[in-house]
């Protein structure tokens, strides 16, 4: 039953995902009634994954091509070898 | 009667037909555009030296995508190895007797508690893009994959070859560190 802050904090981070276990997350809520350095993690973790899911709204919008030069020097280093 | 449409493999249209496709996969994995510019160049290379073992029953697309995901885990190797044990990885937890208790100077510090209303910042997506840029590139490639790309655990594991425990200590750890460069960067009163 008894976790450290470094198995709890990567409960807390594998939560963020809605990955953790059932069993996994009733541990983490007595650690964190108990530790206030790991609450402190969780809250702040929270706020971050709003920021990272931002980040992935913005990102995934985002088709990456290559350049026209950069195709063509491709392009002349595969002709050459065919 | 039995089909008989296999596929052809035409390495003078590979650019013009995948290069991008290849790319932005690659990116969407690595995201450092020499690497990826040089993974998909060696992919096309190694597409040619194993063509004649080309049997026609995937496209030429999917064909190319399974020697490029090879070379995507090749890249992940190195980084795991010599290039990735090198790196500075930071440690918030003890060893020994108090083995998993915080760092004294590591415990995280309260932020101010109106720090939410400015997510949509967009200074902010460039201090959070620094802080992944500053992680070690282990911890970024998977970090970005699953957060940022949103893959499921199971594919990431399957593409790298590495175990879901091992793939949430790396989670872990790469979420520990941005939670305090963040913190230094962003969110410190």
């Amino acid at each position: 039953m008894k976790l450290s802050c470094d198995e709890a904090t990567k409960i807390c981070d594998k939560n963020q995902y809605g990955e953790a276990s059932l069993w996994d997350k009733i541990k983490l809520s007595f650690h964190l009634f108990l530790c206030k350095k790991c609450g402190m993690y969780s809250k702040q973790n929270t706020i971050l994954t709003k920021c990272y899911n931002n980040h992935k709204d913005k990102e995934g919008r985002t088709e990456h091509c290559l350049s026209e030069i950069d195709k063509k020097h491709i392009e002349q280093e595969v002709k050459a070898r065919i | 009667m039995p089909s008989t449409n296999k596929h052809i493999l035409s390495p003078n249209k590979w650019v013009e037909l995948h290069a991008d496709y290849l790319y932005n996969y690659t990116i969407g994995r690595v995201n450092n555009q020499d690497l990826a510019k040089d993974l998909v160049q060696d992919t096309f290379f190694a597409a040619l030296k194993a063509k004649d073992n080309f049997q026609g029953k995937a496209s030429e697309r999917t064909w190319l995508i399974s020697i490029l995901k090879r070379k995507i885990i090749d890249h992940y190797r190195k980084i795991n190895s010599a290039k990735g044990k090198a790196e500075v990885k930071m440690n918030f937890y003890m060893d020994g007797d108090r083995e998993g208790e915080w760092i004294e100077e590591r415990v995280p510090s309260s932020w101010d508690n109106e720090i939410e209303k400015d997510i949509n910042n967009t200074e902010l997506n460039d201090a959070l893009e620094k802080c992944i840029g500053a992680l070690p590139e282990k911890y970024e490639m998977v970090f970005r994959m699953k957060t940022i790309q949103q893959f499921e655990t199971e594919e990431i594991c399957k593409e790298l070859e590495i175990t879901s425990s091992n793939l949430w200590v790396i989670i872990h750890r790469a979420r520990t560190q941005l939670r305090k460069c963040m913190e230094e960067s962003w969110f410190k009163n």
